[in-house]
């Protein structure tokens, strides 16, 4: 029994997964309010399932990349779940959900490019080969400098539906942000075949932003 | 006593990852990951870098003082978590992990304030607060002088810094001197060489005219960085000794002055006096001799009571199940800019 959820866009998203089927899924969006809206949806989420938190066997969590603040509200939420129930977390990359439902949508069949908004006018971005594979790793760039790679590509995501000129196969109709049941069912099937997760640890690409002051020196006597 | 409540309190406002147990008035735990080392080449705390470390240190500084404490998740009778005043990403950490823990062991959540928890942690020490207290409250981030009737219902703001708060003093009078951060210690250690009385810097808001309990240092602090440019720039050696001497005897003479003319005012016969600043030697010092003159009873907690950490939030939530306070719901937010008068944020929805 998984229960997933992923902050790293701004859907909050909770689902709960018998190792077979999504038994139920709870989203919101809501980019601003990560930290207020999860644990309610994870408790709507149990509830719709009919499923108690101590037969939950599994965390599965998207670790991003995404904007860091809500980012974080899943990541310690997963730690502390997987800490106080004693059960393993499963680290998935944010955009290998998003390409899972792209395909479950029926939108893909070939190779293509799953975007997000990065905000300061940057996209978190990887190519897939089909909707289970990966073929990047995932980056943070401006768009006009990944022109050339996504070009003529079909693309699923936010991050792309924000700059059309340099993603011109959006596909209107594919998920923006991230689904939950995708990811749980993602992470069922990598489990299933003995697949390999990421450990729940964030995917920022970015430094924190942080100025030294100029002329500055630290002398610290002991 | 065993039926004391026996809670678990979260502490991310700033740069330290606080966890502490407590049951009822007694310290079981205090445990602290600090990120200090990794701000200091910045001069100041930076939130960002700050946020990570919260998220890297939540689950082992949790585990690290259930350990420490002897006891069991299962056992608990509530978490406590900072909602707030502090830095909004920071607080989002562990108000994040409190939710999880509170939710995944089936325990009421309570989100309190800051600076009620500074006051508070003083049970840990003292035993039970008088009613009403009077606490001075002094650090990086806060400079107040608060009024107590019932720390987890009724806290009245007397006054507080209409600028820097006295730790940012501290900090950036550190670095015109070129001595690093925090510049709180290291101020401290070099005062203890100098001379107090060797430079008399202006002592702010004390006029016959000006708010009585209402405190400002961003005067002081740009004279004392004046002072030493014009030293420099006479070419002369600066007096580091004698500078933070000076400058320290100025932001203690006013805190401890406008905190016993509060006591006297409002007739309380004690003061309790919390936050990073609190652990300054010369201020605990000088509140001691100028309580004592005054007959005013001193509660000061041992310095690492004083900084951020996890027991002051344990001490506040056992205060909340103590007295039976509403538990907060699972939509409580982080709130940068939670109010003093509002002691902990009960749920609006439902109960937890
Ligand atoms: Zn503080």
């Amino acid at each position: 029994m998984l229960l997933a959820f992923d902050t790293a866009t701004p859907a909050i998203t909770a689902a709960v997964h018998d190792g077979t089927a999504v038994l139920a899924e709870s989203t919101q969006v809501d980019a601003r309010r990560h930290g207020e809206l999860l644990l309610p949806a994870v408790d709507e989420a149990l509830r719709a399932a009919g499923v108690k938190l101590d037969a939950v066997t599994g965390i599965v969590v998207g670790v991003g990349p995404g904007p860091y603040t809500g980012l974080r509200v899943g990541l310690v939420t997963a730690a502390a779940f997987g800490d106080a129930l004693g059960v393993p977390v499963y680290g998935v990359c944010t955009l290998d959900g998003i390409a899972y439902a792209a395909g479950r949508a029926g939108e893909m069949d070939g190779p293509f490019v799953v975007a997000t908004d990065a905000r300061r006018k940057e996209v978190y971005w990887a190519r897939y080969t089909d909707p289970r594979t990966r073929a990047t790793d995932p980056a943070v760039d401006r768009p006009a400098d990944i022109a050339d790679e996504v070009a003529g590509l079909p693309a699923v995501g936010a991050g792309a539906a924000l700059y059309p000129q340099v993603f011109t196969g959006v596909r209107a109709h594919a998920p923006q942000h991230q689904s939950a049941a995708a990811l749980a069912a993602l992470a069922a099937e990598r489990l299933e075949s003995g697949a390999r997760f990421l450990p729940p640890l964030p995917l920022y690409l970015r430094r924190p932003d942080a100025q030294v002051p100029a002329g500055y020196k630290a002398v610290m006597p002991k | 006593m065993a039926d004391e409540p026996l809670v678990l309190g979260i502490e991310t406002s700033c740069d330290e990852t606080g966890v502490g147990v407590v049951r009822g008035h007694t310290l079981l735990a205090d445990a602290v990951a600090s990120s200090v080392d990794e701000h200091a080449r910045f001069g100041g705390v930076v939130p960002e870098v700050a946020s990570r470390a919260h998220l890297e240190a939540m689950v082992p500084t949790i585990q690290r003082a259930l350990k420490d404490a002897g006891v069991t998740p299962r056992d608990l009778d509530g978490i406590a978590v900072t909602a707030g005043p502090g830095l909004a990403g920071a607080l989002l950490v562990g108000v994040s992990a409190a939710k999880a823990y509170a939710y995944a062991l089936g325990k009421p959540l309570y989100g309190v304030n800051h600076l009620a928890s500074h006051v508070c942690v003083d049970q840990l020490e003292h035993g039970a607060l008088p009613e009403p207290t009077m606490a001075l409250l002094v650090s990086g981030g806060h400079s107040s002088l608060l009024l107590a009737p019932d720390i987890t219902s009724d806290v009245r703001p007397l006054g507080s810094t209409i600028d820097d708060a006295a730790g940012e003093a501290f900090d950036k009078v550190a670095r015109v001197l070129g001595l690093g951060f925090p510049g709180g210690p290291v101020i401290d250690r070099y005062a203890r060489e100098g001379d107090p009385d060797a430079i008399r810097f202006p002592r702010g808001l004390t006029g016959p005219r000006d708010p009585l309990y209402d405190f400002s240092f961003s005067g002081l602090k740009t004279a004392v960085a004046r002072w030493i440019e014009a030293k420099r720039a006479a070419g002369e050696t600066v007096p580091v000794a004698d500078v933070a001497a000076s400058f320290q005897e100025a932001v203690t003479d006013v805190l401890t002055r406008k905190a016993i003319r509060a006591c006297k005012d409002h007739g309380v016969d004690h003061l309790m006096m919390g936050g990073g600043v609190a652990a300054n030697s010369r201020l605990r010092a000088m509140a001691e001799e100028r309580c004592a003159a005054a007959g005013i009873e001193l509660r000061v907690p041992r310095p690492k009571l004083c900084t951020d950490n996890g027991a002051m939030v344990a001490a506040l939530g056992a205060e909340m199940v103590a007295r039976g306070r509403a538990a907060s719901d699972w939509e409580l937010p982080a709130d940068s800019s939670l109010p003093v008068t509002e002691p902990h944020v009960p749920g609006q929805h439902r109960a937890a």
